[in-house]
């Protein structure tokens, strides 16, 4: 009995030994030679594996970014300037400032402004959806609604809103990876400037319709007046295929295209309550 | 002994609500809106501009390449613009918006009812005027037709299948077409047989059309090597690679043409505009378009000049019935529904179908059971669960594995599914996708 404990005991212990050997020398014969400073880099940034950084993933960003002789092109969105700066101290480089980013939605046709002329019961996808026919008010460019944007995100920074009919994305969450940019098949998503306060203004509409047709199908819609081009003190704005366009870098929030938009298809975002007018306080002025 | 396909199938309720209505003509429209991309292939250039005079059957847009073809105006007037609008889809396509002034005709096309049998030109001939007529399929896939009567190098047509099988529920213009005008249709195959040079030609029809099927059958004694074979009615019997299974047994391998079995399939429709433009010179510019739907008035088949808007044909039929739901363009499993009563007819309209609110909404979709339904109607011997799945999941190279782009787009799986599942918008998606990545891989 106990002769049969030892003897496996030993059989055992002899394979194991050989095992390792072998082990060793295999681990030695196909060693992979990686730089170190990969792991490093990895352990800097997010780890969300989000791919807003144009990689497959974290690691393949760092493996670019130890590779590159130079951070310029290279930028983590989700970890923003701080992550950039501690991976440049990591690799010895210097960390290119870049300036925050955040998603908006470009589309405020939502149920009030926008009126449905028919509706649409299949597979309730943008993709498929816009694929199959323009939407279901008379805006072709406008928002669907279905949410393939909430879909792709995975930082729960878009909010489904069925009140609206138009999703909504929420600053603070959001870390501009992109996803939802890709995932819009009416290219409505763009990431914009990150302003001091989350404040904003944006031209929310991507109708290219000339204006009589556009102002018929959602009474928020840009029709191209041009009023906001000619106002803008920083040349911020441009005017195509019947649409304006504020560019948020050029854009210092003075919000002057704002007052002069007729159809208010300009947004501002975040700003206190402006100041009410000295003659219209007047008006208002209790009489005793 | 019925033929039909080997594999897959469903049989819907056929409801041919108009098939005893004769071919009315419609009145001419005001004004018409005639899109250049009425076809498969590259759109048409314009050749007027605004404020120009043109006549019935003038040539208005131009073919831009080989698989492409001419468009005719279908009314005389005057241009008001050649400008974009909404198509079936809601989305803009371009087009011209004729005025509609007087109906003069162009000289040289022959308005009388008169049947003209003697063939005097030759194949090439055929082949060179059914181009410039503009013929295009008119089963509704509206591929130019001189495109198929030319094979490519090293293969050869044996025989002409002529589709008069109109297996779509509720249309019945093909089957009006073939009672009033078979002896043209007779002729017409004559010239389809002549410009491809094959000398057997077999008329395919479903077996609900029995005047259809015994009318043809008296007027084929009269001419050698066309006969008529009666099909099983089952759906998609009318498809074309359906058809060439049912007649000649043979099967077009996964992505090839019909020609490479030797079969080029012509809709009855496509077989008639070929008479009319060979032998009396008649573009193709109007075509037989059924109206229908069970809360329809007047169920009605109507020859109507392309471009003339939705709303004339409705109001010719009745009226728009109140408890409408959806409108569809084409039948019930394969049409599309409009988004805008402003939509024109076109080549490839050939019904329109005014579906009521309880029959137009779709069931609430619920999970795949895994009864594999889809997969044994779809006669492409495809798994429509599978290629949904795949489509969801957007697993694009598999799918192509799977074989998506054999998918004919039938229906037959999202008609049959018991969870109602949107098997036929996910694999049309993904055959979208995979279409793309095919030919991104070409350039």
């Amino acid at each position: 009995m106990s002769i049969t404990v030892v003897y496996t005991i030993a059989t055992l212990a002899v394979i194991g030994a050989a095992a390792a050997v072998i082990l060793y020398f295999v681990a030695q014969k196909f060693k992979v030679i990686e730089d170190p400073r990969i792991d490093d880099v990895d352990e800097a940034l997010p780890g969300a594996n989000c791919g807003g950084c144009g990689y497959a993933g974290c690691r393949a960003f760092a493996e670019a970014c130890v590779k590159a002789s130079a951070l310029g092109d290279l930028n983590c969105p989700v970890g923003g300037n701080e992550t950039m700066s501690n991976v440049a101290s990591i690799l010895g480089l210097e960390a290119v400032k870049k300036d925050p980013r955040v998603a908006y939605i470009r589309c405020n046709g939502t149920c009030d402004h926008r009126p449905k002329t028919s509706s649409f019961n299949g597979a309730t996808t943008c993709a498929i959806a816009s694929s199959v026919y323009s939407g279901e008010s008379d805006c072709q460019f406008g928002c669907l609604g279905y949410g393939d944007c909430f879909d792709a995100c995975d930082f729960d920074a878009i909010e489904l809103r069925s009140d609206l009919g138009v999703p909504q994305i929420i600053d603070d969450k959001c870390v501009a990876c992109g996803a939802c940019v890709d995932a819009c098949p009416k290219n409505l998503i763009e990431l914009r400037k990150k302003m001091p306060k989350n404040r904003k203004v944006v031209v929310s509409c991507r109708n290219q319709d000339k204006g009589g047709v556009a102002k018929k199908a959602c009474s928020v819609a840009c029709i191209g007046c041009s009023k906001c081009f000619k106002e803008c003190p920083f040349d911020a704005i441009t005017m195509e295929n019947n649409l304006a366009y504020i560019d948020s870098d050029k854009c210092k929030l003075c919000r002057k295209c704002v007052a002069v938009c007729p159809t208010g298809a300009i947004i501002e975002e975040n700003f206190p309550p402006r100041k009410v007018k000295p003659e219209e306080k007047k008006e208002t002025e209790p009489v005793n | 002994m019925l033929k039909t396909f080997k594999i897959g199938g469903v049989h819907p309720p056929e409801n041919k609500l108009s098939k005893d209505k004769k071919i009315e003509v419609l009145p001419l429209p005001k004004t018409v809106f005639i899109p250049v991309a009425q076809h498969i292939g590259a759109p048409a250039t314009p050749v007027v501009k605004k404020g120009d005079e043109v006549k019935v059957g003038q040539v208005i847009a131009q073919s831009s390449s080989f698989v492409s073809t001419n468009i005719h105006s279908s009314v005389s007037g005057k241009v008001t613009k050649v400008d974009f609008s909404a198509d079936s889809s809601g989305y803009p396509k371009q087009g011209i918006f004729i005025t509609v002034e007087g109906d003069e005709w162009m000289e040289g096309i022959d308005r009388s009812e008169d049947l003209v049998k003697e063939i005097s030109v030759d194949g090439p001939e055929i082949v060179k005027k059914i181009q410039e007529a503009g013929i295009v399929g008119l089963g509704g896939a509206t591929f130019p037709t001189h495109v198929k009567l030319v094979p490519p190098k090293g293969m050869k047509a044996e025989v002409l299948l002529i589709n008069g099988v109109e297996c779509e529920p509720y249309l019945t213009s093909d089957h009006r077409l073939m009672l009033e005008k078979a002896d043209e249709i007779m002729v017409g195959i004559q010239l389809l047989m002549k410009a491809m040079g094959v000398d057997k030609a077999v008329i395919g029809i479903e077996n609900n059309k029995p005047d259809a099927i015994k009318l043809l059958n008296e007027k084929c004694a009269a001419y050698n090597g066309v006969s008529v074979q009666a099909l099983k009615v089952q759906y998609p019997q009318g498809g074309e690679k359906q058809l060439i299974n049912a007649v000649t047994g043979k099967e077009v391998p996964s992505g090839a043409l019909p020609i490479a079995v030797g079969a080029v399939v012509s809709n009855v429709g496509t077989a008639f505009a070929v008479y009319e433009a060979i032998q009396k010179n008649k573009p193709l510019f109007e075509r037989v378009v059924t109206v229908t739907g069970k809360g329809v008035e007047k169920p009605s088949n109507f020859m109507v000049r392309v471009g003339t808007a939705t709303s004339e044909l409705i109001e010719a039929a009745g009226g728009l019935p109140e408890n409408t739901g959806k409108i569809i363009s084409g039948g019930p499993m394969m049409g599309r529904a409009i988004a805008s009563l402003d939509v024109p007819v076109t080549k490839g309209t050939s019904g329109l179908l005014l579906m009521q609110k309880e029959e137009s909404k779709r069931e609430e979709i619920q999970a795949c059971i895994r009864c594999s339904r889809c997969t044994s109607v779809c006669p492409m011997g495809l798994e429509p669960y599978l290629l949904m799945t795949l489509g969801e999941k957007q697993i694009f190279e598999r799918a192509e594995n799977e074989r998506i782009m054999d998918c004919i787009e039938c229906g037959s799986c999202s008609y049959t599914c018991p969870s109602s599942r949107p098997l036929l918008d996910y694999i049309r998606f993904g055959k979208g996708k995979v279409g793309a990545m095919i030919r991104s891989r070409k350039k």
